[in-house]
């Protein structure tokens, strides 16, 4: 048996490919993206694989294939189930045909997403079969029985991980691929098309086999009792469970549960009835606990000792369960400067958020979106006022013009979404933009890739998944498409500030929509980073006068030391030459061009 | 009993490489090893973390403040911030290597230039490393983690593995005999 370390997103993609499962689809997302990644890199000749445009259309690519037959598979960060919920809910309704298996992993702590909600709590309201693995090999095993349990309960199975699932490393064996053949696509609209009809008869049946499904809850393995004869029951799911054995080893006994919709309910009664003392550990939501209370279970003690808010590790479990047991430590050092992220050397980002900072609390109010240029919002630049999700940075200027409006205040928003996000859901947020002759900006800052998450590819990048030629989708004509006055459409170079500033200045001197597309690729880009190689800035110390202004870009590769700016990390530098055109004094010039 | 071992730096310092190679090694030894680490906007310039645990059976794969037994630090201010995690009586290794970070880019906060004084004053185990300057005698600043490699294996104990054929097989082939030196390096200082 070969062994191999994986991690859980290595592990969820391998066990997808040993189930035989056949299209997967996903839109990146941390902590998901190396699911899909993994997919495309290792299974491809076995699996058709895509980066989706948003992860509404990835869990339609793989429901379609599941009406066709076909084992699906698709994969989101937990804010992209939001975006996805809609063909979620209605295919929990017909069912599958080829086993449909998606990952909602989800991020406590909140390390790289806007927020931390818990989609456990998605699984009861879409009715649907959740599974919740807490380590590598879970991961590849549960990934891989979910496609066996979609097709035996005629339901969506959603396995739900998180960030330390994710991005955690263990040991995994490996098994052979099973040979699924894809099963005959036969015409069934009662099951297949939810009209009001058809939903109502599939609604039914779908609460029937829940009910069959919380029957095999009881017995599968996945849900075990850990008996080690003690009087402290824990239960658990998860990476809480990993937790809980740091903290408890052998002195309690654990209901360990992995699939967790629908819950064990008898199995959960027969264990908690045992104990006095009856832990129930979990991370964020109370969504086990509130089970545990309502089958009667008072006693029963979770978030009123172990925090909502937050990722868990074992020394916060141990605190709460444990106090005055964990070791001793050292006290936290004062004073210690913040190192929040920041746009990198060469980021073309870094050129449009300066030229808009001439504007700012003057002519313009500006609004972001997700990805790296959401950092455009950190001091100094402090280029962006807000920020809600995917696409948003377009449609909600709409709204905010109207409320501006109505104060009195003339400043014209101007919202921003990269090239990803605009295919993402930017793209309909424009047609509401032009649709509305709404009195905005709209921006897209198209650096040919999606970079936040890693540099995966997008319509715009001419490349798939497979690592096959894709045709590529031009932003400029697609918004050009929408009709807008062809005069209200400009295409700019981000790092060259007078270009924008002249964009923006005809921007504000019409009324109705208009059109900023900033082009330049990602300075990490590999190709970008051969040409830039050579590349970099020297600051002439003689004639450097300390002015600072080359600071309010806030390039990561200056540093201001004893009175004087200087580049601090050449081997970043990318010789973009922004700093350059901020020094009034001709003390900054490029080399290697 | 399980070890448990993070490592601390800056985006981009190449932690992921060194947490790679020392997984590969431990599970080698027999050890059960569970490694984690994050990923995304953290990674743009920020602070970056990697928790390795090894052991007869690890399960949480993170680490708590108080629960390392050793932190090794791929930049000294980053050293100060992780200390809430190292036990009373574990060890600490640093690198001399200064990255400032925004605030101190732009002026605004200063840099703590005593941060070795301070470690010292506080943990008995303070091992300072000139990891990254040792590095570039070498040939490139990029083998600053396999400096901190061999220190580490030294100052761990966790000879009983063949860590330079590790080294040969995990870094560019064109890179291996820098790396090799940059092991040797980080073994046999202090």
């Amino acid at each position: 048996m070969h062994m191999e370390m994986l991690s859980g997103n290595e592990a969820v993609a391998r066990g997808v490919y040993e189930a035989g499962c056949h299209v997967a689809a996903a839109y990146p997302g941390t902590p998901s993206t190396e699911i899909l990644e993994n997919i495309g890199e290792k299974y491809k000749d076995s699996i058709y694989c895509q980066w989706a445009c948003n992860e509404k259309t990835a869990v339609e690519i793989a429901g379609g294939a599941s009406i066709g037959g076909a084992r699906a598979f698709a994969a989101m960060k937990h804010v992209g189930m939001n975006v996805a919920a809609d063909p979620i809910f209605t295919l929990a309704y017909s069912g599958v045909n080829g086993g449909f298996v998606f990952v909602s992993a989800d991020d406590p702590g909140c390390h790289s997403s806007q927020n931390e909600q818990d989609n456990r709590l998605y699984a009861p309201h879409a009715k649907i079969a959740m599974l919740e693995p807490s380590d590598s090999a879970e991961c590849r095993d549960y990934a891989k029985a979910a496609f066996d349990i979609s097709e035996q309960f005629d339901t969506l199975v959603m396995l739900r991980m998180t960030t330390r699932v994710c991005h955690s490393k263990s040991l995994v064996a490996l098994e052979e691929r099973k040979n699924v053949p894809v099963k005959k696509y036969v015409r069934d609209p009662k099951k297949n098309a939810m009209l009001p009809a058809h939903s109502r008869v599939r609604h039914i049946y779908r609460e029937e086999m829940l009910k069959k499904l919380e029957e095999y809850s009881n017995d599968c393995p996945f849900n075990r009792v850990e008996d080690n004869g003690s009087r402290i029951g824990i239960i658990t799911s998860g990476i809480a469970y990993q937790h809980a054995k740091e903290v408890f080893g052998n002195t309690a006994d654990y209901l360990k549960l992995g699939l967790t919709y629908p819950l064990p309910h008898k199995l959960i009664a027969d264990f908690a009835k045992k104990y006095a003392t009856l832990y129930v550990i979990e991370e964020n939501d109370p969504y086990l606990e509130d089970a545990v209370h309502a089958l009667g279970f008072i006693n029963a003690i979770g978030k009123a000792r172990i925090p909502i808010c937050g990722e868990l590790n074992a020394r916060i479990i141990r605190d709460a369960l444990l106090p005055g047991t964990a070791q001793e430590g050292y006290e936290p050092v004062a004073d210690i400067p913040a190192r929040p992220p920041t746009l990198c050397a060469g980021c073309p980002h870094r050129g449009f958020f300066y030229a808009l900072t001439k504007y700012l609390n003057k002519s313009i109010v500006p609004i972001g979106d997700i990805g790296c240029y959401t950092l455009g919002i950190n001091a100094p630049l402090n280029a962006l006022d807000a920020t809600i999700c995917m696409g948003a940075g377009i449609s909600s200027i709409i709204g905010l013009a109207k409320a501006l409006e109505m104060q009195g205040d003339t400043r014209k928003p101007l919202g921003c979404v990269g090239d990803s996000t605009f295919f993402h859901s930017g793209m309909t947020s424009l047609m509401d933009v032009v649709a509305a002759d709404a009195n905005v900006i709209a921006c897209v800052l198209d650096n040919s890739i999606t970079a936040m998450t890693g540099h995966q590819d997008n319509p715009g990048t001419a490349k798939n998944l497979m690592g096959e030629p894709s045709p590529m989708l031009d932003i400029e004509r697609l918004a050009r498409a929408t009709g807008i006055n062809p005069d209200h459409v400009r295409v700019v170079d981000p790092l060259d500030i007078e270009a924008v500033h002249a964009a923006i200045d005809a921007a504000l001197n019409v009324k109705g929509p208009f059109v900023i597309i900033t082009k330049r690729p990602c300075a990490l880009i590999k190709e970008v980073q051969k040409a830039n190689a050579n590349k970099h800035c020297v600051i002439d110390a003689q004639k450097c006068r300390g002015c600072k202004q080359c600071m309010k870009i806030a390039c990561p590769a200056i540093a201001f030391e004893g009175g004087k700016a200087r580049i601090f990390d050449p081997a970043s530098c990318t010789g973009c030459g922004l700093c350059a055109h901020m020094c009034r004094f001709g003390a900054i010039e490029r080399r290697g061009e | 009993m399980t070890k448990s071992i993070l490592l601390v730096g800056v985006g981009g310092q190449g932690t992921i490489l060194i947490s790679k190679i020392l997984t590969v090694g431990l599970t080698r030894m027999g050890y059960q090893v569970k490694m984690s680490e994050i990923h995304g906007m953290s990674q743009r310039g920020g602070s970056v973390s990697t928790q390795i645990k090894y052991g007869d059976d690890v399960y949480a794969p993170n680490i708590g403040l108080a629960e390392a037994d050793m932190v090794i630090s791929f930049e000294k201010s980053e050293a100060l911030r992780a200390l809430p995690y190292l036990k009373k009586g574990g060890t600490l290794i640093t690198d001399e290597r200064e990255i400032y970070p925004m605030p101190v880019l732009s002026g605004e906060q200063s840099y703590p230039h005593d941060a070795i004084e301070t470690l010292k004053q506080r943990v008995d185990n303070v091992i300072v490393i000139r990891a990254a300057e040792t590095a570039e005698k070498l040939g490139s600043i990029k083998a600053q983690n396999i400096v901190l490699l061999g220190a580490l294996v030294k100052a761990m104990g966790l000879d009983g593995v063949d860590w330079k054929a590790l080294v040969s097989a995990m870094v560019p082939p064109k890179a291996v005999e820098m790396n090799l030196a940059a092991y040797d390096a980080g073994y046999n200082m202090e």
